[in-house]
């Protein structure tokens, strides 16, 4: 035996290392999420307060016009501020068509979700497989499918003119309900890969039950399935609703440049309207709406989730 | 004397996310060479704390821990001969079996042709000599138990570390794996130190068993010495069905005592070691080791109040007058009519020097 | 006769069900189907051709364009697919850490923010070094994709590790293999599923987007779908379908091989 003092606790020892250990792995995809991530939204949010210049970029000059702009304007000719109305016209638009888009996916994917959760098991992955399968299709692609059947010269219209039950092309595309049909298509795999996440996991007794209890397919729907699969219906439309906010190729190829969203906004900043410190500004208050939504999801889910005690 | 195979001094953990919680409370022991010794109770009790800190995966917060007099405390698991048997078998999935086995002797650097052999020696030890190309995804659970065996003994470890790995196994073949580690123990001469929370497991097995709660340990001794003469009320209580009877000590005469119980009557009963008690103890009875009787005859009277028909044995449930409960168990014989009905005065007896006082 | 109660079925839902299912697969399908037509339109079948996967395949531009985009989830996928291994290591199988959540927000932030808001804070902040370094080559797109393919590289790697019994590795430091044996020998072979899984991701995720891309590409740095989105502006011959169908096939296959991978027993 030593008789030496025993050395500093080997657990804090170990501790210690350990974390050394974990920095050091971590240090690599941290430096790059910081140099393409984190790092340039705090630059964006710095641009957001300096002056534009004339063909883009800007003067560091520190100004809150930017940010006034976002909402307000002011009359070129007598100085009056008003609501700036073309901009909150558009943000009502994205608000507008992100709720309708959650509500439509809703509708489609719920029931499909509850068929997909009630097949037998060895079919639900071959069904759930033709959910994912768009989902990791390229968004433009999927896009460009719904254009091509609903634009003037698409299956649809030509159809419908073949058979002779129209004369003229019925004008689709380029309108808020198209962009409207796209981005339900677009995000509804969103919407069941949640839901189906927690009807699978549903326990079908407690559905006999409610029937044993002289429950109604309606009640049983109300008061057994819907409740014990909400953190699903929230989840899927917090998934739906945000990239909806933020969505920019959908109401570009959909609505054809007359029916701008949030995301399109902030583009015609960086290209035609060279205001980058507005762009900025648009682009730090769409990241604050969503944020806004997450973090509502977070308290929710944390009070809705299976609790322990 | 020689050292212990397994020696440790004030072993203490805290873990750092939960300070208030003890895990292992200056938990000292020392273990024999070639004993099958068993760490008993419950979940959260400290005995896989205690079993990890051994196998080098749990570092303490303080305290020493050596075997053979060498110091283990801050060794890695890779540099301790101490081999684990784990609870989820924890068989390599991308290797067959025969690799699993030698991985130990691989990972040791030694030639081919010994691993080769050893390896078959070993899946012979365990009759797994037809198996050895199997992937251990297509072997049964009592076959992945032999293989994890195997693979543990395999390096021959001074020290082989079992937690829990018969919980896994159903009842018929949990029965057969215990005398075959019993039979595996002998063989090897290795000791074994086996984790259970199964006391029937612990009694049948072990040479000695230490018996802890809340990360202490409460008593150590061969399984006779537990069951027989347990020395607190959770060990009495954690093993086996024991009766708490309240008594008072008349005298002590050191290995025994002469406790009055509530009818007023007087019994010889064992001290637990070392304790000098006084005045209000409680006594612990095992059901099989007290009878009744008329209500003059034994020592404790009451009512009849059940009669539980168990096969092998019946079980008498006694409404006692001082107002707690008793039960006794006798053996069934055949065409035996019972001499009591529910409801009957009856008394409860039991022999000088069944009564064990406990500690606390 | 009356039909039996099925305790199971909604009504309606199995109806809409399948309209969705048929909503959905419909456009795709007629995407593919005039790919193949021997027309100029999208609408009027006219005989089947490869001319449009001829014609694609001919066109300099999408030639360029394809290499570019190969080119770019080449390295996009190995890098963040690496480096989401090592994140993966570090953040599972560990006690909670000082700055965890901070460490997981940061991995996650390319999903949480918004497309759009992210291209334009890389396109600020890579001109900026545009302008100080006067270097406009494909780093810049690499590196953005990189980013972004983090954490879609991490997730099943990070599952793969969770799924991953603890015990297979303290067994392996059991039976006397250092550290870094029990990575190569054990963690590693049991890991590859998922690693894999992670790269594929990465990879589709990389080849198919739209949005960051756009805004960070200096000019002449097209990808396959810039190419495309700025093609969607005039007027569209089945070539873009052949080019779609393309992709898709990628992808499809992509997505079938994952689901293969992460279905691997652990």
């Amino acid at each position: 035996m030593t008789d030496s003092a025993p050395p500093a606790s080997y657990a804090t020892v170990a501790e210690k290392r350990a974390s050394r250990v974990r920095w050091m792995l971590l240090a690599p995809a941290l430096a790059v999420l910081l140099f393409a991530a984190s790092g340039p939204l705090l630059i964006t949010l710095v641009y957001s307060m300096l002056t534009p210049a004339d063909y883009g970029g800007v003067i560091w000059e520190p100004t809150g016009d930017a940010w006034f702009n976002v909402f307000m304007q002011r009359d070129i000719f007598d100085d009056t501020l008003s609501w700036s109305s073309a901009h909150l016209s558009i943000f009502w638009r994205s608000v507008k068509l992100s709720l309708m888009t959650t509500v439509g996916c809703i509708i489609f994917g719920f029931p499909t979700a509850y068929f997909i959760a009630t097949r037998p098991k060895q079919q639900r992955d071959m069904w759930m497989l033709l959910i994912i399968i768009p989902f990791w299709t390229n968004i433009l692609i999927r896009t460009f499918a719904v254009v091509e059947l609903i634009r003037n010269e698409g299956t649809i219209n030509t159809l419908l003119m073949w058979t002779g039950l129209i004369d003229e092309p019925i004008q689709i595309l380029f309108t808020e309900f198209s962009i409207l049909v796209g981005m339900i298509y677009v995000y509804l795999p969103l919407m069941v890969l949640p839901l189906y996440a927690s009807m699978e996991r549903l326990d079908f007794s407690l559905v006999e039950a409610g029937y044993d209890l002289y429950a109604t397919r309606m009640k049983v729907l109300r008061r057994i399935i819907l409740p014990l699969v909400k953190p699903g219906v929230i989840a899927g439309s917090i998934l739906v609703f945000v990239p909806s906010l933020g969505a920019y190729v959908t109401p570009r190829v959909m609505g054809g440049g007359n029916q701008l969203m949030i995301g399109n906004l902030i583009e015609l900043q960086f290209g035609q309207g060279r205001n980058w410190p507005l762009g900025a500004a648009l682009s730090i208050t769409l990241l604050a709406i969503v944020m806004v939504a997450l973090m509502a999801y977070v308290r929710t889910a944390g009070k809705e989730g299976p609790g322990h005690g | 004397m020689t050292a212990a195979a397994i020696s440790a001094r004030n072993l203490r953990k805290v873990y750092p996310g939960s300070p208030d919680v003890v895990a292992l409370a200056d938990a000292s022991i020392d273990i024999q060479d070639n004993e099958f010794f068993t760490l008993l109770g419950p979940s959260g009790c400290g005995k896989t704390t205690l079993l990890r800190m051994i196998a080098g995966f749990e570092h303490p917060t303080s305290g020493t821990l050596t075997m053979h007099g060498e110091d283990l405390t801050n060794l890695p698991p890779y540099k301790r001969p101490v081999n684990t048997v784990f609870q989820s078998y924890a068989l390599f999935p991308h290797l067959t079996v025969a690799q699993n086995i030698g991985f130990g002797l691989e990972m040791l650097g030694k030639p081919k042709d010994e691993i080769k052999k050893t390896v078959g020696e070993m899946m012979e030890l365990v009759k797994m000599s037809q198996m050895a190309d199997r992937q251990t995804g297509q072997i049964s659970g009592g076959q992945q138990q032999r293989v994890a065996l195997a693979r543990a003994l395999a390096p021959r470890p001074k020290v082989l570390l079992l937690d829990e790995p018969l919980s896994a196994l159903d009842f018929k073949l949990r029965k057969d794996m215990q005398l075959e580690l019993k039979r595996l123990q002998t063989e090897t001469g290795i000791t074994f130190i086996f984790v259970t929370h199964d006391q029937e497991e612990a009694l049948t097995m072990s040479d000695r068993i230490a018996v802890m709660s809340a990360g202490t340990i409460r008593q150590i001794g061969g399984p006779r010495d537990i069951y027989d003469r347990p020395a607190e009320r959770f060990v009495a209580d954690f093993i086996g069905d024991t009766n708490f009877v309240p008594a008072q000590i008349a005298a002590n005469t050191g290995n025994d005592a002469q406790v009055t119980l509530s009818s007023g009557k007087t019994v010889t009963a064992k001290m637990p070691e070392g304790a000098a008690l006084t005045g209000k103890v409680t006594l612990a009875v095992r059901p099989e080791h007290a009878s009744i009787g008329a209500e003059a005859a034994g020592l404790l009277p009451g009512r009849l109040s059940e009669i539980v028909y168990f096969g092998t044995d019946t079980h008498f449930h006694v409404a006692l007058d001082d107002g707690t409960g008793f039960v006794v168990r006798s053996q069934n014989r055949p065409n035996e009519t019972l001499p009591f009905s529910t409801g009957d005065r009856i008394s409860v007896d039991f022999a000088p020097g069944v009564g064990q006082v406990l500690r606390d | 006769m009356a039909k039996r109660f099925q305790i199971q079925q909604m009504p309606g839902f199995r109806t809409i069900a399948v309209v969705t299912f048929v909503l959905l697969y419909m456009p795709i399908f007629l995407l593919v189907i005039y790919s193949f037509n021997a027309g100029t339109s999208i609408a009027i079948w006219e005989g089947f051709s490869w001319r449009w996967y001829v014609s694609a395949w001919d066109n300099q531009q999408v030639q360029e364009a394809t290499i570019r985009s190969l080119v770019i989830a080449f390295w996009a996928s190995a890098i963040s697919t690496t480096l989401a291994v090592l994140a993966a290591l570090a953040t599972t199988r560990t006690r909670k850490f000082k700055g965890q959540a901070a460490v997981f927000a940061m991995i996650n932030q390319p999903l949480m923010v918004p497309e759009i808001v992210t291209a334009v804070a890389l396109l600020i902040f890579f001109a900026m070094i545009k302008v100080a370094t006067g270097y406009t080559g494909l780093m810049y797109l690499v590196i953005a994709h990189t980013a972004f393919c983090i954490p879609f590289a991490y997730l099943p790697i990070r599952a793969r590790l969770i799924g991953m019994d603890l015990a297979l590795e303290q067994a392996a430091a059991d039976l006397y293999a250092p550290p870094f044996r029990v990575f190569t020998r054990i963690t590693l072979p049991q890991l590859w599923p998922g690693i894999l899984a992670g790269a594929m991701l990465a990879f589709v995720i990389s080849l198919d987007d739209v949005v960051i891309t756009e805004f960070v590409k200096s000019a002449g740095q097209d990808t396959l779908p810039t190419y495309m989105l700025g093609q969607l502006r005039r007027v569209v011959t089945p070539e873009v379908n052949a080019i779609s169908t393309v992709l898709l096939g990628i992808s499809v296959t992509m997505v079938v091989a994952f689901t293969a991978l992460s279905k691997l027993k652990t």
